[in-house]
């Protein structure tokens, strides 16, 4: 049995003998490596039924004009036939650019970015600043930390009630502005506070994972780097920028790439505060699930082609991603 | 000449205390008294920042009538603890419970194994069809679920798997388990690759060396992904919600929901059924958080 394992470096271990034929090669391959494709035929088995096939289908249903009345369903004893048709591009033709498209798309998508740029950028800044006071020798971090993750530990659902307790009108929070002579807004009935509402609850949901993270990278900086730079006279700043900034810089882009990731397919915090009430306040995600099934009839082709569009613009933005962390020398860690 | 007087007092009139730069009578890593003061304000406020809604939830959850949270100072008179006797006896709550606590150990049993597997396959080897795989991985992470409900729930019918644990489980696991074979692969690039041959030297089979030499070295790694798996199928919404049918099979997410629906405004009973749907998740934190930072990150610092 000979099973070849190498380094983590991608090295192949051992001489590499001179190319041969596809077929030995493939061969040759499955002898080698039989070992990882039997430890990751589970995930692929899992991912190619439940996401890959799903995927290949939703497409179908994007180029068709499916939805509730007239996909096959069972009512009582009588079966009734699918009669959808095929409809081409026009699914993508009538979101992008047919008839009040900005107002079923555009409008969605500018609140999309500008609500995933402001939500990882508060992220990440808050989860540094949290992260840089935690790495302190400092009596009771343990204490902060455990306490700081709370609203990571606790579920999304659970959450998002309380705050809408907090945020209703005439809940805990207008009326601590109230006492502080502050405006208090409808926060969940004005257009433009519903949005900053969403955007505190998801930074507030959010800032425990990228703290924990950029806490385990800070820690895994080599402290000698710092008693070099304070042996050569860097300031607090100048250790900030150029020892503790690059030291981060690898878990700093794959966290970065995550958050923005699942804060553009963020679906619970929006969902869950304001139900079907804020058609304002809807990115993407909840919208496409509000075409699905929060409407009668169900639209189920738009609901896909809008999700078909999602994938494509984390996809582009990712290769994009990728190319320039590549071209400033680095690897992303996933 | 008299400012100068001032300015620099005689030598004799100092402390050496004062005179030394502070910074060097600390050990590294310690600040002064200030900049201490100052960290621990900053720590105690997001601190309190942090706790506040969850603690506010137990709050109102005592009060016994359901327009409290617009008075919650009459909350300190009253309270009481029917909300959750009511809850408990009146509800379907210990379905939803066992229905949650299956859904989501059966997850977490499901998907830290698979993704346990895959993790040390992607760490040890270069196989081919490596970068493929890795990007399909990150890829699954891109999945709006309005793109997949639909057909997964054609998929989930036609496997007779609607309105069953093991369908919920199964989707769960497509969800969470690329982040977790991602986190696990970074751990498993922690553990020194001699170890391996240590044990096939021994003469131990792959996967033995992996069962019995790597993961009881990851431990760290494997609570993590545990509370990632737990939390990703606790606190679902979307497709509990459609692929769950039946009231008594429902998971606290969607029973919660329909709480909504049902007693229409009884916030206080909401209230208390939200703090008792914590209990249990907060419980499996603690139980893990001892890992949480080392897990996490093993894998980002390493490219």
């Amino acid at each position: 049995m000979t099973v070849a394992i190498d380094r983590a470096t991608g090295k192949v271990r051992g001489e590499r003998g001179p190319r041969r034929g596809p077929l030995k090669r493939l061969k040759s391959s499955y002898r080698k490596y039989w070992y990882a494709y039997a430890m990751i035929t589970p995930v692929a088995i899992v991912l190619g039924v439940l996401v890959l096939y799903p995927l290949a289908y939703g497409f179908y249903l994007t180029l068709t004009d499916a939805n509730s009345l007239n996909t096959a369903r069972t009512i009582g004893v009588n079966e009734i036939e699918a009669t959808y048709k095929f409809i081409g591009f026009d699914n993508y033709a009538d979101i992008l650019w047919g008839p009040t498209s900005y107002d079923r798309f555009w409008s969605h998508f500018i609140w999309t970015i500008v609500w995933t740029a402001a939500c990882v950028a508060l992220h990440y800044t808050i989860g540094l600043g949290l992260a840089l006071l935690l790495n302190q020798k400092l009596r009771g971090r343990t204490f902060y930390r455990m306490v700081m993750v709370l609203p990571w530990a606790v579920p999304t659902f659970v959450t998002v009630f309380g705050w809408r307790f907090m945020l209703a009108d005439g809940g805990v929070i207008n009326a601590g502005l109230e006492w502080l002579h502050l405006p208090t807004p409808l926060w969940l009935e004005d257009t433009f506070w519903q949005r900053f509402a969403a955007i505190m609850v998801n930074t507030w949901a959010g800032v425990p994972f990228m703290m924990l993270s950029l806490l385990g990278g800070l820690q895994s900086i080599d402290s000698s780097l710092y008693e070099a730079a304070e042996m050569d006279g860097a300031t607090a700043w100048q250790r900030f920028r150029y020892v503790t900034l690059p030291g981060l810089r690898s878990v700093s882009s794959t966290v970065v790439l995550l958050g923005i990731i699942w804060t553009f397919n963020q679906f619970a915090i929006i969902f869950l505060l304001f139900g079907n009430t804020a058609p304002d306040a809807q990115i993407l995600v909840t919208w496409a699930y509000r075409l699905g099934f929060g409407q009668q009839p169900r639209d189920f082709a738009q609901s896909a082609a809008f999700g078909m569009l999602l994938l494509a613009i984390l996809v582009v933005f990712t290769s994009f991603y990728r190319r320039w962390l590549n071209r400033n020398d680095q690897q992303l860690a996933i | 000449m008299s400012t100068t007087t001032v300015s620099t007092p005689a030598p004799a009139d100092r402390n050496p205390a004062d005179t030394a730069p502070p910074r060097k009578a600390r050990r590294r890593g310690e600040s002064g008294p200030l900049a201490s003061l100052a960290s621990h304000g900053i720590l105690i406020a997001a601190s309190l920042i942090a706790i506040f809604p969850v603690a506010w939830l137990v709050f109102l959850s005592l009060g016994p009538d359901k327009d409290d949270y617009l008075h919650p100072g009459g909350i300190w008179s009253k309270m009481t603890l029917d909300n959750y006797s009511f809850v408990l006896q009146h509800t379907n709550f210990f379905h939803w419970a066992a229905s949650s606590l299956i859904v989501s150990l059966g997850t977490t049993v499901v998907g830290v194994m698979v993704a346990a597997t895959t993790g040390y396959a992607v760490s040890r080897m270069r196989f081919p069809g490596y970068k493929k795989f890795m990007w399909l991985l990150l890829l699954t992470q891109m999945f709006p679920i309005a793109v997949l409900i639909v057909p997964m729930y054609q998929i989930l019918s036609e496997l007779q798997l609607i309105d069953s644990y093991l369908g919920l489980i199964l989707v769960y696991c497509a969800t969470a388990v690329p982040y977790s074979a991602w986190l696990l692969k970074g751990y498993f690039d922690t553990i020194p690759f001699e170890i391996d041959e240590a044990g096939r030297v021994d003469g131990l089979t792959p996967f033995g060396t992996f069962v019995r030499l790597i993961l009881p070295l990851a431990k760290p790694g494997l609570a993590v992904a545990a509370f990632y798996n737990f939390i990703t199928a606790f606190g679902e919404v979307a497709f509990a919600s459609t692929f769950m049918l039946s009231d008594t099979k429902y998971t606290f997410a969607v029973g919660l929901q329909s709480f909504i629906s049902e007693h229409d405004a009884q916030r206080n009973l909401m209230a208390a059924t939200a703090v008792l749907v914590a209990i249990p998740a907060s419980a499996f934190f603690y139980f893990v958080q001892k890992n949480l930072v080392t897990g996490l990150t093993a894998g980002g610092t390493k490219g």
